[in-house]
C-alpha cells in the first residue's frame, strides 16, 4: 500500500482531468475521444485509464485522418489502441473529397483546416455528442478563453460570445441534438507539464518526437521536412539535421525543431530553455495571420 | 510527510481592476519577469507595439484578446495564463474589467485561492475597489492582494501609499473582510517592474514582501475548507461484462474527493439513501492507497454490495447530514435572460441534478453601494438572496464552510445555458 507522499501540481492536474473525464461519461450519452497518436492526446489516453479501469473505456477513440501523416505517428496510433483494447475509429479527409465535402483550392495545400469538415461529418455518422480533445489554453490565444466544456452549435461553431459560465469544478455539458460539447481535460496544462507527465508515467511515443536525422531546407525562417508531400523548391539546398517533432500533424504544415534531445529527460531540459512557442516553432499554418486559429475554431476545429 | 491539499504545488489567482488600473500590464509583467514569455510571442508584441505608433515594448499586448474583441474594443471573456517558478505553478483568472464584470469575477473567482485587487495609486480606494472587494468576499477568497499601481506616476511617494491603505483597511473593517481571510499591501509599478518580480530601485522605504514573494508563500487554501468528508459520486464502474471473471464483483465508485479524507477501513454512509458500509479499498489506477485526500479523483470500493449511483454523496458515517430540499443561497444571476419566477429550472449540485423552483427572493445586493434592496426579479448580474425548493434531496453544506458541496449552478431547462450561481447560506 501506498502511504501519502509529496503530491506535485501533476498530480493536482491529474486530478482534474480524472474528474472532468467522469463528467463527460457521466453527463453525455454518447462520447468520443479524439486520439492523433501525438502527445497530448496519449496523456488524454493514461488519464482515461486511470479514470475508468478496470472498466473499459465509456467512449470509442476517434482519429481524423488527414492523409498526411507520419507512418510512424500512425503505426503507434493503431499498437497503442489495440494494447488498450479500445475501438479506434477513423475517418479521413481523403473520403470527404472523395464525397466532395472537402475540396482544395490546390492539391498539396494543407489538411488541417479540412479536418474540420470531416469531423463534422463524423460527429453526425455517429450522433456524437461530445468530443473530447487534447488541447490546452497556453497554446495559442484563442484558446486561453476556451472552456473546459466548450459549447459548439449545430454547424460546429464556436462562438466566443455565446460560451456558458463555467464555475467551480460544476460543468454544463447538456446539449440539444446535433449540438455537441468539445471537452479539454488537459486545458489547464502546459506543454512543460505534458512533458512532466509523460517521463513520470513513463508513457510511450512516436519516434518523430525524439531526435533523429532527417532532410531539410531552410524555408523563410522554419525548418522545412523534405518528404514526397513536401519537395524541395529548384534553388533549394537540402542539409540533414537532427531535428525532433514539438507536435504532430499534418506534414505539410508541421515543422520539426533542431535538437538532439532523444529522451524524454532531455526534451524537458530543452523544453525548460527553449525561446520559442510551440506553435509558434511548429505550426506553418497558424503564422499566416494574428488569429487563424480563432477564425479555424469558429469554422468546427478543435 | 503528509498533506491536506495537493494543491500547495499549484497556486489559482484573479486580477480585478480596469485596463486603467494597469492589469494588462502587470500580467505582462509577472510573465514577462519569470521568463514565460518567449521570442516569438514578443517579436510579435513588439510589431504590434510598432504597427499602434509605440515606441516601447507594450506588455499589456501580452493579454490581448481575440479578435472580435479587438473589432469591437472590448474583451469578452475570462482568460487563464500559466506561469511556473521553481516552486509551483501558478494559474491566472483574468477577468475582463468591462461589461458583464460582475458575471466574469465571479466565474473568475470561483477556483481562485487569491485575488489581486488593483487600485490606481492616483485615484486610490474607488468603488469599482469596493465592489471587487465585496465579490471576492462573497465568492470566498480567503487570500487578498491590495496592488496599489502606478506608483511612477506619484513619484514613489510613501505617505500617500500609506494613506490608501489606510483608507482600505477602514472599508474592509466596514465589510468585515479580514474575517477569516488575509489581507496584505504591496506598492508597485508594473509599467517600470517595481516590486513585481524585482524591487527595483525606485522604493526602498519598502520593507514588505513583492507580489511574487506573497504569491510563492501563499497557502493554496480555499476559505472554510470542511474537514468533512465529501465524495460525491460520479461515475460507477462495474465491468460484468469483462473477460477477466475476477472483475465480475468488481464495484468501483469512482469521483474526486471534494474535502476531508478517507482511511480504509472506515465506516461510510451512502446518502441519500443512508445505507452504511466500510471502504474496502481505494485505488487510483494501478496504485492502491491507504488514505485519499481532499482534491484527490480515486475509485472507492465497500464491503458490502450496496447500490449506489451518480449523484449520491458518500460521507463518514459519524458524520451526521441530513439531504435537503429547501436551500437559502446568494445567487449571481449569469443570463441575458431575467430569470422568470415561474418556471422551472435544473441545478446541478456536485455530481446531482434537481429540478427546482424560485420560492422568494429575500433581498437584492446593490454591489455599488452594498445596501440591500428589494426586488421582484433577477437580471444579469444580479447578487440575492434566493430561496428554493427542490424535486431532489440535495446534500448541501454552507458555501462558508465547504466550497464545493456549497455551490451550484442552474441550467435553464429549454436552452441548457448556464444561467445563474448560487452558493448555499
Amino acid at each position: 500500500m501506498t502511504t501519502l507522499s509529496n503530491l506535485t501540481h501533476l498530480d493536482w492536474l491529474e486530478s482534474e482531468a480524472i474528474h472532468i473525464l467522469r463528467e463527460v461519461a457521466g453527463q453525455c450519452s454518447n462520447p468520443v475521444l479524439l486520439f492523433s497518436g501525438g502527445k497530448d492526446s496519449l496523456c488524454l489516453l493514461r488519464l482515461a485509464e486511470k479514470a475508468f479501469r478496470p472498466g473499459r473505456f465509456p467512449f470509442p477513440l476517434l482519429h481524423i485522418d488527414t492523409g498526411h501523416n507520419y507512418d510512424e505517428v500512425i503505426q503507434f496510433r493503431d499498437l497503442r489502441a489495440k494494447e488498450l483494447n479500445e475501438r479506434l475509429i477513423v475517418r479521413s479527409v481523403e473520403d470527404s473529397m472523395k464525397r466532395g465535402t472537402v475540396v482544395l483550392k490546390t492539391p498539396d495545400e494543407p489538411r488541417n483546416k479540412h479536418q474540420s469538415v470531416t469531423l463534422l461529418e463524423a460527429i453526425a455518422e455517429f450522433e456524437f455528442d461530445c468530443c473530447i480533445g487534447g488541447a490546452r489554453r497556453d497554446e495559442e490565444k484563442a484558446r486561453a478563453k476556451e472552456r473546459i466544456m466548450s459549447f459548439r452549435d449545430e454547424f460546429g461553431q464556436w462562438d466566443p460570445k455565446n460560451q456558458r459560465p463555467e464555475l467551480w469544478n460544476l460543468y454544463n455539458a447538456k446539449v440539444h441534438k446535433g449540438e455537441n460539447i468539445r471537452a479539454f481535460p488537459i486545458s489547464n496544462w502546459t506543454e512543460m507539464d505534458v512533458w512532466q507527465y509523460i517521463e513520470r508515467e513513463k508513457l510511450g511515443l512516436p519516434s518523430i518526437y525524439f531526435a533523429h536525422k532527417r532532410p531539410i531546407v531552410r524555408r523563410g525562417g522554419a525548418i522545412v521536412p523534405i518528404t514526397p508531400l513536401t519537395p524541395k523548391k529548384d534553388h533549394e539546398v537540402v542539409e540533414e539535421i537532427m531535428v525532433r517533432y514539438r507536435t504532430v500533424g499534418d506534414i505539410t504544415c508541421t515543422a520539426p525543431v533542431e535538437s538532439i534531445a532523444d529522451s524524454v529527460e532531455k526534451i524537458i531540459i530543452e523544453t525548460a530553455s527553449t525561446t520559442i512557442t510551440e506553435r509558434g516553432a511548429t505550426r506553418l499554418d497558424d503564422q499566416t495571420s494574428d488569429a487563424s486559429m480563432e477564425q479555424r475554431k469558429k469554422e468546427g476545429y478543435f | 510527510m503528509s498533506q491536506e491539499n495537493i494543491q500547495d504545488s499549484l497556486l489559482r489567482f484573479m486580477t480585478c481592476g480596469s485596463v486603467d488600473d494597469g492589469k494588462s500590464t502587470l500580467i505582462g509583467r509577472l510573465l514577462f519577469d519569470t521568463k514565460t514569455i518567449l521570442t516569438d510571442t514578443l517579436t510579435q508584441i513588439e510589431k504590434t507595439s510598432k504597427k499602434r505608433g509605440m515606441t516601447a515594448v507594450d506588455l499589456s499586448l501580452i493579454t490581448d484578446g481575440l479578435q472580435a474583441e479587438r473589432e469591437q474594443g472590448i474583451t469578452i471573456d475570462v482568460a487563464y495564463r500559466y506561469f511556473s517558478t521553481g516552486s509551483r505553478k501558478y494559474i491566472i483568472a483574468d477577468a475582463p474589467g468591462h461589461e458583464q464584470y460582475t458575471r466574469n469575477m465571479v466565474t473568475a473567482a470561483s477556483t481562485a485561492h487569491l485575488a489581486i485587487i488593483l487600485i490606481d495609486a492616483r485615484k486610490g480606494v474607488l468603488t469599482q475597489t469596493r465592489r471587487h472587494s465585496f465579490l471576492a468576499k462573497l465568492v470566498g477568497i480567503p487570500h487578498i492582494v491590495v496592488a496599489i499601481n502606478k506608483m511612477d506616476l506619484i513619484d514613489y511617494d510613501e505617505s500617500k501609499y500609506k494613506a490608501i491603505c489606510e483608507s482600505y483597511k477602514a472599508f474592509a473593517k466596514e465589510i468585515k473582510l479580514s474575517e477569516n481571510r488575509t489581507i496584505e499591501f504591496v506598492p508597485m509599478s508594473a509599467l517600470n517592474g517595481d516590486m513585481i518580480v524585482d524591487r527595483g530601485e525606485s522604493m526602498n522605504w519598502y520593507q514588505g514582501p513583492t507580489l511574487l514573494d506573497i504569491l510563492e508563500k501563499t497557502t493554496a487554501d480555499y476559505a472554510g475548507k470542511d474537514k468533512n468528508f465529501r465524495f460525491p459520486v460520479q461515475f460507477v464502474c462495474r465491468p460484468h461484462a469483462s473477460d477477466d471473471h475476477d472483475l465480475h464483483d468488481f464495484r468501483g465508485f469512482m469521483g474526486r474527493v471534494e474535502s476531508g479524507s478517507i482511511s480504509v477501513g472506515e465506516e461510510i454512509t451512502v446518502l441519500p439513501s443512508q445505507y452504511k458500509s466500510k471502504v474496502k479499498s481505494i485505488q487510483l489506477g494501478d496504485t492502491q492507497l491507504q488514505k485519499a485526500i481532499s482534491e484527490q479523483s480515486v475509485t472507492i470500493l465497500l464491503e458490502d454490495e450496496i447500490d449506489i449511483s451518480r449523484g449520491d454523496m458518500i460521507i463518514k458515517s459519524n458524520d451526521a447530514k441530513e439531504p435537503t430540499k429547501n436551500i437559502n443561497a446568494m445567487v449571481c444571476w449569469l443570463s441575458e435572460t431575467p430569470m422568470a419566477s415561474s418556471r422551472t429550472y435544473l441545478i446541478r449540485h456536485t455530481s446531482r441534478e434537481s429540478k427546482a423552483k424560485f420560492d422568494k427572493i429575500d433581498f437584492k445586493v446593490n454591489i455599488e453601494t452594498l445596501l440591500h434592496e428589494s426586488i421582484s426579479n433577477l437580471n444579469m448580474n444580479d447578487i440575492a438572496q434566493v430561496t428554493f425548493k427542490l424535486a431532489q434531496p440535495i446534500m448541501a453544506d454552507s458555501y462558508q464552510n465547504n466550497r464545493s458541496t456549497g455551490a451550484f449552478i442552474i441550467i435553464d431547462e429549454s436552452t441548457y445555458h448556464t444561467v445563474g450561481a448560487g452558493m448555499i447560506a
